[in-house]
């Protein structure tokens, strides 16, 4: 451009150029029709691709729902019940109704008739039958001392929530003062009677036992098949006075508590226990998961984090690679070459490598999550650079950049008025494809427990899914809830991204790298 | 094409090398694992981190290193996870399970995937390549985790037709390893699969509806000789240097498949090493994992030039 010839010409006089077309007419005719951007016309192109556009929804559902669920969830993420742990989906409402969904179930298999009548127990106290169903029945038949008996063995689904009954609970005075008159409001049972070890063959671990039993913990049953209460009528072993509910057939002699140095133990309904402690009955949709934490709202924080994340991380790789690319692809040749090589080591470090350093550098420097965030960017950007290079490379030689340079375009002006806003399609397709990737490795990352962003983001949907794995077999939710949300994710992002780079580029339709 | 092969391995072993030395300075910046004060191994490793030069300037460090990895293959020993051992012998120990894991998966799923491909752009446009090509989409979409869950809970687990975890022991070739590998090597082969599959659909219908098919369509070839004589060949230009780069990437394995399903691999020594805080390991990984995703660029690179004359490089510049 400084060359001599360049030179020559600036020293013309500015009054020897005259404009030739002035005054003459021009017989252009002016077009017809309306003209149609290029977003327009990638819109118009977007709308007919059908998946792209149910893709579309999902994400929008998905979003919808990582924003709502935290706020519409009874719960916090600090919520962690101490029992109600990778318990399966169960809603009240639902529950009662008897169609198998949101009942809290597990399937229990070779059940005896010692643990049948144990269930029968729970159901007979508390009012909830914990036995939902019996899948099959197993019927093998003993001799014992010459007589031959049928034995029964069940397999059967159980409500877990209702399965829990009874726990031994120790409260202070004033708490137990706190219940009684919670009961007293609600007519809601919480403080079961006392039932003394000794009456029930000296088992102290199970307070589920309210009734006659052998030293096995098998209930002895009365001639009708009843069971008989053993409920303690020792007024000397009272903790503290009692005044109000009592269990139906309690002639006001029952014992509900017992002393424990300077506070009370009762026998405790943990259900209505749950319901006295949160102000509402256990409501988990999704279930809970191995930190007894609602699996319906930490996948929405976990999701929350994920997406917001994802999303910063695409933008600040987009602004570096594209410089980056520009750069290099506009002024090629040495600058080229030596920005290649840099970008060529970058490239070969592997990211996990990378995370684990700045995990083990910055982490407590700045933080688990900008040392994550600095980690994906180090490598992050050099596809968009990539990317971006091609396009330079492909438009720098064209005809209206030698135009606009010969009218004086910087080579700034050049860059980013000229040639990016040509390479934006498929800049933007890029980044929609990179925004799922992010959300992966990060997933990757948190399940293997490298990165643990519990402390920041409250959970993450990897984190999860590992909780999930440690009773993959008892709890099948736990893990299929959150993949089920990450899979989602993932092909609605992925379909979404497809549509848009076809959109943008119809020429390349159809070819997916 | 000599001389090509040769800048790039030059250039490869520039790469690895630096990215060695930054790795080894940001490792040698933490402060080295306590060691316990009555064991038998604490002064041998003393003296070898004195020897190793742990209170020399970190290029002193670097280019001891160096001499001991390249002289006498000696990444040091193991501080923490395997107190006293070498850190190379134990490596190498880890490597079999990985590659035989990833290996079954690769000879499981490259014709699987290859067969699809061709098969959806035999029938480009019609519902049978709009399912491959969905499905496909789908495949790859999802990460690798969740196909283990999915095999693990419904094959292992509700039908009981593999152990949950893989078999212990070292008889890498034995009946009842293999069948205890299969769940890992399914759950590999999915994304592996597609990816074939999307590449070579993608590749046949470029190549199906250039102008050299017309020509053999003309001179009299039926479409299926057409196909297999043309167009298979030069759709092979992009698949076989794909393949070529899956074998070499077998060795890294995958971190998360492995830890599933306690693959006694690479990947899981990897994850103990930063877990546990043994940077001797963690370096040796590291330094292996980049070694190996250099190595697969390259090798695709060169299978290109060998199998397509047009493409090469080193040639033309």
């Amino acid at each position: 451009m400084t060359d001599n010839k360049n030179n020559a010409y600036q020293h013309i006089d500015k009054s020897r150029f005259v404009f030739t077309q002035m005054d003459t007419a021009l017989h252009d005719t002016k077009l017809e029709t309306k003209s149609r951007s290029y977003l327009a016309d990638a819109w118009l192109r977007f709308r007919k691709n059908k998946s792209s556009v149910v893709a579309a929804f999902i994400i929008a559902f998905l979003l919808i729902f990582a924003l709502v669920s935290p706020i519409i969830s009874p719960y916090t993420i600090n919520d962690k019940d101490r029992f109600y742990q990778s318990y399966a989906p169960y809603v009240e409402a639902i529950a009662e109704k008897h169609i198998g969904i949101f009942d809290g179930a597990t399937t229990r298999s070779s059940q005896n008739e010692k643990s049948m009548t144990f269930w029968r127990g729970i159901a007979e106290e508390t009012g909830r039958d914990p036995v939902l169903r019996i899948l099959n029945t197993v019927t093998t038949q003993t001799t014992h001392r010459g007589k031959t008996r049928d034995v029964y063995s069940y397999t059967i689904e159980t409500n877990q929530y209702y399965e829990k009954g009874m726990i031994y609970s120790v409260f202070s005075y004033a708490e137990f003062e706190k219940i009684q008159a919670w009961q007293d409001e609600t007519g809601i049972q919480v403080i079961y009677p006392y039932v003394e070890p000794k009456d029930i063959a000296g088992i102290t671990d199970n307070p589920n036992l309210w009734y006659k039993v052998d030293s096995s913990g098998a209930a002895k049953l009365d001639a009708d098949g009843n069971f008989v209460p053993v409920y303690s009528t020792n007024q000397a072993l009272a903790g503290a006075e009692y005044h109000s509910l009592r269990i139906p057939g309690d002639d006001g002699s029952y014992v509900y508590s017992t002393a424990k140095s300077g506070a009370v133990q009762c026998r405790v309904n943990y259900y209505n226990y749950y319901t006295y402690v949160n102000g509402h009955e256990p409501f988990y949709l999704f279930g809970t998961n191995s930190m007894g934490q609602d699996l319906f709202m930490a996948i929405g924080i976990g999701a929350r984090f994920s997406i917001i994340f994802a999303v910063l991380v695409s933008a600040i790789n987009l602004f570096i690679g594209a410089i980056y690319g520009s750069i290099e692809g506009y002024y090629g040749g040495a600058i080229d070459l030596t920005m290649e090589r840099i970008s060529d080591i970058l490239g070969g470090i592997p990211f996990v490598v990378a995370t684990t350093l700045f995990q083990l550098h910055l982490a407590q420097k700045v933080g688990v999550v900008p040392s994550f965030l600095f980690a994906f960017v180090l490598t992050g950007w050099l596809g968009m650079a990539a990317l971006t290079r091609r396009q330079f490379y492909r438009f720098k030689g064209q005809e209206f950049i030698l135009a606009a340079r010969t009218l004086g375009a910087s080579d700034a002006r050049l860059m980013f008025k000229h040639i990016f806003p040509n390479s934006i399609g498929t800049i933007i397709t890029s980044v929609a494809l990179v925004i799922p990737s992010v959300i992966s490795s990060e997933t990757q990352l948190t399940y293997l427990g490298i990165i643990n962003l519990s402390d920041f983001a409250g959970t993450s949907i990897g984190t999860l899914m590992s909780q999930g794995q440690v009773a993959m077999t008892s709890a099948p939710h736990a893990i299929f809830f959150p993949s089920l949300f990450i899979s989602l994710l993932l092909i609605s992002f992925n379909l979404f991204g497809n549509g848009l780079r076809d959109a943008f580029n119809p020429t390349t339709r159809g070819e997916d790298d | 094409m000599g001389k090509y092969i040769v800048k790039r391995i030059f250039l490869m072993l520039f790469t690895l090398l630096v990215i060695t030395l930054i790795c080894f300075v940001l490792v040698r910046m933490l402060p080295p694992a306590e060691l316990p004060l009555n064991d038998p191994h604490t002064k041998i490793i003393e003296l070898r981190r004195e020897a190793a030069g742990y209170n020399k300037p970190y290029l002193v460090q670097f280019w001891i290193f160096l001499k001991n990895v390249v002289t006498k293959f000696d990444w040091g020993v193991s501080d923490k996870l395997y107190f006293g051992q070498d850190v190379a012998a134990i490596f190498l120990t880890k490597l079999p399970a990985t590659v035989i894991v990833n290996l079954y998966s690769i000879i499981l799923s490259i014709p699987i995937g290859i067969a699809l491909g061709v098969w959806a752009a035999l029938k480009k446009n019609t519902w049978i390549d709009y399912t491959i090509s969905t499905l496909t989409m789908i495949v790859i979409s999802v990460p690798s985790f969740v196909y283990a869950f999915i095999i693990q809970y419904v094959l292992s687990f509700k039908l009981g037709w593999f152990p949950f975890l893989m078999k212990a022991g070292t008889d890498w070739l034995s009946w009842g390893m293999f069948v205890s590998m299969l769940p890992a090597v399914l759950s590999l082969s999915f994304t592996v699969i597609a990816g074939f599959t999307r590449t070579t659909r993608a590749e046949l219908t470029e190549v199906l509806t250039s102008e050299f098919m017309l020509l053999a369509r003309t001179k009299g070839l039926t479409r299926a000789q057409a196909t297999v004589r043309h167009a298979l060949k030069n759709c092979a230009v992009v698949v076989v240097p794909a393949i070529f780069g899956e074998f070499i990437g077998i060795m890294a394995g995958s971190l998360v498949i492995e830890k599933i399903f306690a693959i006694p691999g690479v990947g899981n020594l990897y994850l103990n090493a930063i877990n546990g805080r043994d940077y001797n390991i963690f370096m040796l990984d590291s330094c292996f994992y980049t070694a190996i995703g250099l190595a697969a660029g390259i090798v695709v690179d060169i299978s290109y030039g060998f199998i397509d004359p047009r493409i090469r490089m080193g040639s033309k510049k």
